[in-house]
């Protein structure tokens, strides 16, 4: 029976009551007294030399309050880069600076040269076109490949090369892959790209930047995913602005999917503006400024060997990524392609020996970082893509293929140094086998057929690692920061609960599911908790809410406190029933004692907390409030099987999804709902790069798809009804809900399920294809059934 | 934007009179011209809204039996209103943009803009429809000029459009993924005395009548009267969501469609 309340429960989202009814509160709902706002003036070529900035025209129109340019930030830090990866040679990679506005270069079209602030956004814009901005225009590098060649034109003058790192791993295993190559009874090699993502949230970024004159206090109001990592960030790095004089408010925030983690210039440059005119300053991206100031995501360009066996066993497995960082390291980009991306190449199997080499590149395009899912997408498209194309050559069945090498033993300690704590591969892709009425294919198959379409199938697995992370583990790999996550669980006198939550919910529901864990616990109404969230000066310092970490992390700090809760409440109900604490039972919110029918109810527990006139003084402090904070001791593997079938219209190349099942294992599960809703959007968003998106650039650096005219976003008409199940699960062994992330899962497992399909269907008309690169846009898969 | 004046006059005449001020624009509907001011690609002195005259709205029959439509007629009227006489027609304007477009945008505003992605101008020049403006009739064979051009002077107002009405017709679009414009549109209309097909989408000129596919209809009205037949590549957009010869295979596979179609 599905439970109505607590874990377990598909209690309804209680966030989106507000949302509904236009009564949320986004960084565009605030206004501050007196604000002004400011128009970034950004580059309009790829690459150049900046002669002369000329303001004087533009600073004498009305409303201007003062323009700014990159020598106002001659005494202030750069943007600073999260994360450092050592390469294959044992040095740092290299690491340029990141003005806040540029200095000397722009580097990529929307590189913010000048910075107008006026009484309104539109003197604000109007003087920005006042501007004279001379600009040596300078070649542009926007292939990888051509970036890395000795005469390309360097992106930064300063650093030896356009080479960021040239990263292998486990670089001691280099050898041995190739010894292993030399003995395989059969290689499959697939050449494949990635391709660049525009995150595109409903919600575009915003920052307001607030100072008080009265107390010395800043604070930023900003669309971010993670309120604390900005104020130390920008506090610690770039202004100079101790903590405790900087508040960092992330309110109602409408979607990150990655590109809100970063710190970002516009933040920096409202906060130090608004100390600099003690006035606050506003700025609200539009959508334009967005595609080419939102960090991207993906692009990469990889080439995958698979070695086999005379068995069919996987012996090895090899790759080689070039990796696009754009043209500044915007905050954890590094990380993407190298400890995101190559930890995850043994997927789901038993691949004894793997080297992945990745060189990461910087060319004159906006900085690329994380996008759902980040890295472990890129892995799992380029493994689940070549083991089709091994089946195919092999003459196996690709599930069957996928099977013959699935993990089975777990703990299992990968040749790319994570252990999957659990799991059951084989369950998975039974689930999917069932969900998705395989056994029915092949009269789907001649249904289309009679129609005049082609229709294949997809299938493929996925594992991610997420749940981030353990910082000691991280830390040896390179990150700048700790990844834990923390709780203040506040008991209220009358006993309703204010859970402060380092996480961050834009869009995941935690307001609804955090509550039920901790009224599980105590046995109270769901309605009595409320979660605080998003604001450096009300909560805890947390890490927020990235990598499918916020339950599986976030979560275990709540549960960690509400024990602490929990054990003093005892402590005090056992003075009040005059017993034994040893004896205290806590249910369905009564303390009772062991073998008696004497309880006291929670809130009378609560109200001796606070009003203690009948409370052991002497041996506990008053007051119900207490905090955690949890690191967790490895990252959690949620994994599953996805099948996916297309028709494509022979005629036109047009692929439809048919049908998409997604079988998942997430552990334990505390609303279902939220969690399939979940695995809906990752698969919409996967389904979405697999068909549809795709960032463009030309060869001088300006963006092809700089909006919804060219950049093509899925809607719901080109999605399916999906068939998700999660019910296959093994509980997370090391946390306490036993837990997995669930938010990245669709992005990462949907992609190559789709392009499987569109492969299989055009190899069963007889097309010699192989692959096809992504987006599978009608034309693409037009010309290649034309052998182009 | 950038600021400008504003004016909404009752009448043609007045708005003529309106839009005689130097860079004065008309305004009728706005789906293309609001969201290029808001990037301030345009910059007009004057809007002249043509959505408060009230001749320049609805739709009927004349005499001669074509539809005349109103050139401030937004497409959801004419997809609900014309559906019964000329379904062709009320499905093409249907299916433009989305709901809030087919409420805002006008028939008039679409064939003055004259985009080389725009579905109307299809229907307009299969249609051998008339373009009735403010001075003059013009044949639509004579209306569309290229991309963006058109056989308007300044200040020249579409204030009617009229519609022969075929036997048979269909309109057949391939969306773009992006912006859902016609990658390539093609409006197949069979009358007595012949066929005509109107292509938009894929040509560098704008929408344009495929002669060839013409004369092999007006002969045998079946979608294999097409076989064989094709278009070259050479003066076919060639972008990010397709080649040239891709439009031109487009062009051949959706005419055959549109016969199929045809009702």
């Amino acid at each position: 029976m599905p439970k109505d309340s607590g874990i377990g429960a598909s209690s309804k989202r209680r966030e989106d009551v507000r949302f509904l009814t236009g009564a949320g509160n986004y960084t565009d709902d605030i206004n501050v007294h007196g604000q002004a706002y400011v128009h970034f003036l950004r580059s309009d070529v790829a690459h150049g030399r900046i002669v002369s900035i000329d303001t004087s025209d533009a600073a004498a129109m009305p409303g201007v309050v003062r323009i700014f340019t990159g020598d106002d930030f001659a005494g202030v830090g750069g943007l600073p880069c999260g994360w450092q990866v050592t390469d294959r040679f044992g040095q740092p990679m290299q690491e340029p600076a990141h003005p806040v506005l540029a200095q000397g270069k722009v580097r990529h079209v929307g590189d913010p040269i000048a910075a107008v602030v006026a009484d309104s956004p539109e003197q604000a814009r109007d003087a920005a076109e006042a501007i004279a901005v001379e600009i040596e225009e300078l070649p542009a590098v926007v292939d990888m490949k051509a970036a890395l060649s000795a005469d390309a034109p360097k992106v930064h003058d300063d650093l030896t090369s356009n080479l960021c790192y040239d990263w292998g791993f486990v670089e001691e295993n280099k050898d041995a892959v190739a010894a292993a190559f030399e003995k395989a009874a059969h290689v499959t090699t697939l050449e494949l790209v990635n391709q660049r993502l525009v995150a595109n949230p409903m919600e575009p970024r915003v920052a307001v930047g607030d100072y008080s004159r009265a107390t010395d206090e800043s604070t930023l109001y900003t669309t971010s995913q993670n309120p604390h990592v900005i104020r130390l960030l920008m506090g610690a790095f770039v202004l100079g602005i101790p903590e405790h004089k900087l508040r960092v408010v992330a309110p109602d925030v409408g979607g990150g999917f990655g590109t809100k983690i970063f710190h970002y210039a516009e933040e920096a440059f409202c906060t130090f503006a608004a100390r600099q005119l003690a006035r606050a300053v506003k700025w609200t991206s539009s959508r334009s400024e967005a595609f080419m100031s939102d960090a991207h995501g993906r692009d990469h360009v990889t080439k995958i060997e698979l070695a086999l066996d005379a068995d069919n066993n996987f012996t090895a497995l090899r790759t080689e990524t070039y990796a696009n960082m754009g043209a500044y390291l915007s905050t954890f980009a590094p990380s993407v392609p190298t400890w995101l991306h190559g930890t995850l190449m043994a997927g789901n199997y038993k691949t004894p020996l793997i080297y992945v080499n990745v060189k990461a590149v910087f060319t004159n395009t906006v900085p690329v970082d994380a996008y759902r899912g980040a890295g472990r997408p890129e892995a799992t498209y380029q493994l689940e893509r070549v083991i089709d194309k091994a089946a195919r050559e092999l003459g196996v069945d690709p599930i069957a293929l996928r099977r013959q090498n699935f993990i089975t033993q777990f703990p299992y300690a990968t040749p790319v140094a994570v252990e999957y704590d659990t799991g059951d591969y084989h369950a998975t892709m039974d689930k999917l086998e069932e969900i998705a009425d395989l056994a029915g294919f092949e009269a789907r198959l001649a249904e289309s057929k009679a129609r005049g379409k082609l229709r294949g199938l997809g299938v493929n697995c996925y594992i991610e690692a997420c749940g981030i992370a353990p910082s000691n583990l991280v830390g040896q790999l390179g990150a700048r920061a700790g990844l834990y996550e923390s709780a203040t669980v506040r008991v209220n006198a009358t006993g309703s609960i204010s859970v402060m939550t380092g996480s961050h919910s834009h869009g995941q529901g935690h307001e609804t599911a955090f509550p039920q864990v901790v009224a599980d616990m105590l046995g109270i109404d769901e309605s009595m908790v409320e979660i605080v969230h998003g604001d450096t000066a009300r909560t805890p310092m947390g890490m927020g809410t990235y990598g499918s970490r916020s339950l599986a992390v976030g979560g275990s700090a709540m549960v960690k406190a509400t024990n602490k809760i929990i054990a003093k409440a005892k402590k005090i109900a056992a003075h009040l029933l005059e017993a034994s604490e040893a004896d205290i039972e806590l249910k369905d919110g009564q303390f009772s004692v062991a073998g008696t029918d004497k309880s006291v109810a929670w809130g009378d527990v609560t109200l001796a907390a606070y009003v203690p006139h009948n409370y052991p003084l002497e041996d506990m402090e008053p007051g119900l409030e207490e905090t955690a904070f949890y690191d967790p001791s490895n990252f959690t593997y949620p994994s599953g099987a996805y099948a996916c079938e297309v028709e494509v219209d022979p005629d036109t190349g047009r692929v439809t999804v048919e049908r998409f099942a997604a079988a998942d294992d997430f552990g334990n599960i505390v609303n279902p709902m939220i969690v399939s809703g979940q695995v809906h959007g990752g698969l919409a968003q996967g389904i979405g790069q697999a068909l549809l998106e795709g960032a463009a650039y030309d060869e001088n650096g300006q963006l092809l798809t700089g909006s919804y005219m060219d950049y093509a976003m899925p809607r719901a008409s080109d999605l399916p009804f999906y068939t998700v199940d999660h019910s296959c699960s093994t509980p997370c062994t090391h946390n306490p809900l036993g837990v997995k992330g669930c938010g990245e899962a669709g992005a990462i497992g949907s992609p190559p399920a789709v392009v499987n399909a569109v492969v299989d269907a055009l190899r069963r008309q007889g097309h010699d294809i192989t692959h096809i690169d992504m987006p599978l846009s009608p034309s693409r898969v037009w010309a290649a059934m034309q052998g182009e | 934007m950038y600021a400008f004046d504003f004016e909404k006059p009752s009448t043609i005449a007045e708005a003529v009179a309106a839009l005689k001020d130097e860079d004065a624009q008309a305004l009728s509907g706005g789906q293309t011209l609001l969201p290029t001011l808001k990037q301030r690609l345009a910059s007009p002195s004057k809007l002249v809204s043509l959505g408060g005259i009230a001749e320049m709205q609805g739709i009927c029959h004349n005499d001669a039996g074509q539809i005349c439509i109103g050139a401030a007629t937004p497409h959801a009227r004419v997809a609900a209103e014309v559906a019964g006489d000329y379904p062709a027609l009320a499905a093409l304007a249907g299916g433009i943009g989305d709901p809030a477009v087919r409420n805002r945008g006008t028939i008039g505003g679409s064939l003055a803009n004259n985009d080389p992605s725009a579905c109307y101008p299809s229907a307009a020049l299969a249609s051998g429809a008339v373009i009735v403006t403010n001075a003059r009739q013009i044949a639509a064979d004579e209306y569309f000029q290229g991309m963006f051009a058109t056989a308007l002077d300044e200040g020249e107002i579409i204030t009617e459009v009229r519609f022969p009405v075929p036997q048979s017709a269909a309109y057949v679009k391939f969306e773009q993924p992006a912006s859902r414009f016609a990658l390539v549109g093609v409006f197949v209309a069979r009358f007595a005395d012949g066929v005509r097909v109107a292509v938009t989408g894929a040509s560098e000129n704008g929408v344009f009548r495929w002669a060839e596919a013409e004369a092999a209809l007006s002969a045998n009205f079946a979608a294999d009267a097409l076989d064989g037949l094709s278009l070259p590549a050479d003066g076919m957009i060639a972008d990010l969501h397709g080649s040239a010869a891709y439009r031109a295979h487009l062009v051949a596979v959706l005419t055959k469609r549109a016969v199929a179609n045809a009702s």
